[in-house]
């Protein structure tokens, strides 16, 4: 639809949000290309939830502008809304109706949705989450894992371009955690964009074909993931005795390297990823200057020492 | 979902049409919340705790029928609720009596619970948040939720009258009614008279429940939105017992609640049912927009 004019199923321009004398989202300049699988990390605390509230209109943005599926928030809600599957802040039913009931009553509410196939739209949306046996039970009676699933249904219920998932797999299990992924990745295929929240990089590392970061309100990267993990330093470490001829050599392909360590026979040298040559051609220079290379081993800096050099490390709730 | 195979294509398989969200090409004109009216009373008397609401409204006819039959003296006139008397001659009395001793706290009560957590309630559940995505409109919700608590307050009275009838009929003789002008008038006719009387009286909650629609809006706690409520038609009858600040009764929410006399004369007079109905309607008014007012452009954080 009108997404196609842009590419991006998602844009913000300087959203923020604030709470008093807090800034929950500051500045976030947010791209997300339609058709990606795109990751919203950052630890709890960083303004995730909020940002994902002010994209479904659920809170007001203190500034900023956002478009969402090619139209203006907060203006064209009603027409944007319908578009979006949504799961935010953890799956919330009524404990006394079944899981069945609590979908027909999710879907009544969407005055778009056709009374006539109600029943069967639902019945499919449990289906693919794995819960027609449970359907009629009594959502009191589900556990996290289930009522997880029963989120994800209910954004399944019409057909959507946009699933905006906050923390999908939080409390479940190992084996919920590789279904919901598989489902995540089945929407994609489908052709929607998935824009999924997490504080858990290996989640998006595994799902995800983009991802942005949060940090106390702020966005401190964004884009591919490729492209995530290029931004930071290579480091190469060769094993010779030849080690003043090494440096000089590796300085030549741009390398800053370390101190000497006296007599350890190893050079350990760091470069920009981006700037670093392919491994092979290093190699073969060395080889060629008369380097006897015993060793030779490249570490790239994983996304995880990216995330959480940017974030911080452990249970540091930022504020 | 037992695999990761795509299976038949649904849900977000089918891709929309474009222009049609709902995907099912039909043409795109929303529906009035008829739907989502039914699912409101359905989610209202699926739940558990309405029906201990209207449970404990239908004890208290019972309650009266029963104390009146296993007395020996029957009530003296005079004392006790008005109508108690009538009982053992006539068993249409139990639905008044009852009515009568509901209204002051018994009725608030019960419309306070079920008002003060239309929007607070939803909101301590996380499900308002759904709602407001699926999206359900929050003008369209807040009326949907106000008629479904006018609907609960309709059920409420008519549960009184119905359980005082049933076990009127039951307990104590059937007979002709007289009526406060002197006039006496037969078994089908008063339970007519007796259906007006409930139709009054639940106009008279009807500007409650939208005071209760608007501090609902105004917390994510139902329990404290339903305490808020229900305090307010405490207070207000309080203040109406006050002769010292008389000026005021012609304002409060509880000013016309016992003045159905008028509907036991012959003729009827509607006098005070249209003065009642003027109040509740300012009540509905002025709570309904303050109600609009904060919900509109109220943060959904729960």
């Amino acid at each position: 639809m009108t997404v196609a004019g842009t590419g991006l199923a998602i844009e913000t321009r300087g959203l923020s949000k604030r709470f008093g004398h807090q800034d929950a989202v500051d500045d976030v300049d947010l791209t997300v290309p339609a058709g990606t699988v795109f990751g919203f990390l950052g630890p709890n605390g960083s303004g995730k939830t909020t940002t994902i509230r002010m994209l479904l209109g659920l809170a007001s943005a203190t500034r900023g502008e956002a478009t969402v599926l090619g139209q203006e928030l907060p203006g064209a809600l009603s027409s944007v809304l319908p578009r979006i599957g949504a799961l935010v802040e953890g799956p919330a039913f009524y404990p006394f109706l079944s899981g069945t009931a609590n979908l027909m009553r999710l879907d009544s509410a969407d005055r778009y949705a056709s009374g006539s196939t109600r029943r069967s739209r639902v019945d499919a949306a449990l289906d693919r989450v794995g819960l027609t046996h449970a359907a009629g039970k009594r959502v009191k009676a589900y556990s996290l894992g289930m009522k997880q699933r029963l989120g994800l249904a209910s954004a399944l219920l019409s057909p959507r371009e946009l699933l905006v998932l906050d923390e999908p797999t939080n409390g479940l299990d190992p084996q919920g955690t590789r279904e919901v992924r598989n489902l995540i990745r089945s929407f994609a295929d489908d052709g929607a964009t998935v824009f999924v929240s997490s504080h858990l990089l290996s989640e998006v590392e595994q799902m995800c074909t983009h991802a942005a970061i949060m940090s106390a309100g702020r966005l401190v990267a964004q884009g591919g993931l490729d492209e995530l993990r290029r931004v930071g330093d290579a480091h190469v470490t060769v094993v010779t005795p030849d080690a003043e001829r090494a440096r000089r050599r590796l300085a030549a392909f741009g390398f800053v390297t370390d101190e000497p360590a006296e007599g350890s026979g190893r050079v350990r040298a760091t470069v920009a990823v981006e700037a670093a040559a392919a491994p092979e051609s290093i190699v073969a220079a060395l080889v060629a200057d008369g380097v006897r290379v015993r060793g030779f081993t490249v570490e790239q800096v994983t996304l995880e020492e990216r995330f959480v050099a940017l974030t911080g490390e452990g249970f540091d709730v930022v504020r | 979902m037992s695999s990761a195979e795509p299976g038949p294509a649904r849900a977000i398989g089918e891709r929309a049409p474009l222009g049609s969200p709902s995907g099912e090409g039909e043409s795109r004109h929303p529906s009035l919340g008829i739907s989502l009216l039914v699912s409101e009373l359905s989610v209202i008397y699926r739940r558990p705790r309405t029906w201990a609401l209207l449970a404990a409204l239908a004890a208290v006819p019972i309650l009266i029928a029963v104390a009146v039959r296993l007395t020996d003296d029957g009530p003296q006139p005079g004392r006790g609720p008005p109508f108690l008397d009538s009982i053992t001659n006539n068993g249409l009395f139990v639905g008044f009596t009852a009515l009568v001793v509901c209204i002051p706290l018994f009725l608030p009560l019960t419309v306070g619970v079920v008002a003060g957590d239309t929007i607070a309630g939803e909101a301590g559940h996380g499900t308002l948040r759904y709602l407001l995505i699926v999206p359900a409109g929050r003008v369209r919700l807040l009326l949907v939720k106000y008629v479904g608590a006018a609907i609960f307050c309709l059920s409420a009275t008519l549960t009184i009258v119905l359980a005082g009838t049933v076990i009127g009929f039951a307990l104590f003789p059937l007979g002709d009614v007289t009526l406060l002008s002197g006039d006496t008038i037969g078994p089908g006719e008063s339970t007519l008279r007796l259906l007006l009387v409930a139709g009054y009286v639940t106009v008279s909650l009807l500007g409650l429940s939208a005071v209760g629609l608007f501090i609902s809006t105004l917390t994510d706690v139902p329990v404290g939105a339903m305490a808020a409520t229900i305090v307010i038609a405490v207070a207000s009858q309080v203040v109406g017992a006050l002769p010292q600040l008389a000026w005021l009764h012609p304002w409060l929410l509880s000013n016309h609640w016992l003045g159905f006399g008028d509907l036991l004369r012959q003729p009827i007079s509607w006098d005070s049912f249209g003065a009642n109905a003027l109040l509740q309607l300012g009540y509905i008014a002025l709570f309904g927009a303050l109600a609009y007012g904060r919900f509109t452009t109220k943060d959904v954080l729960s």
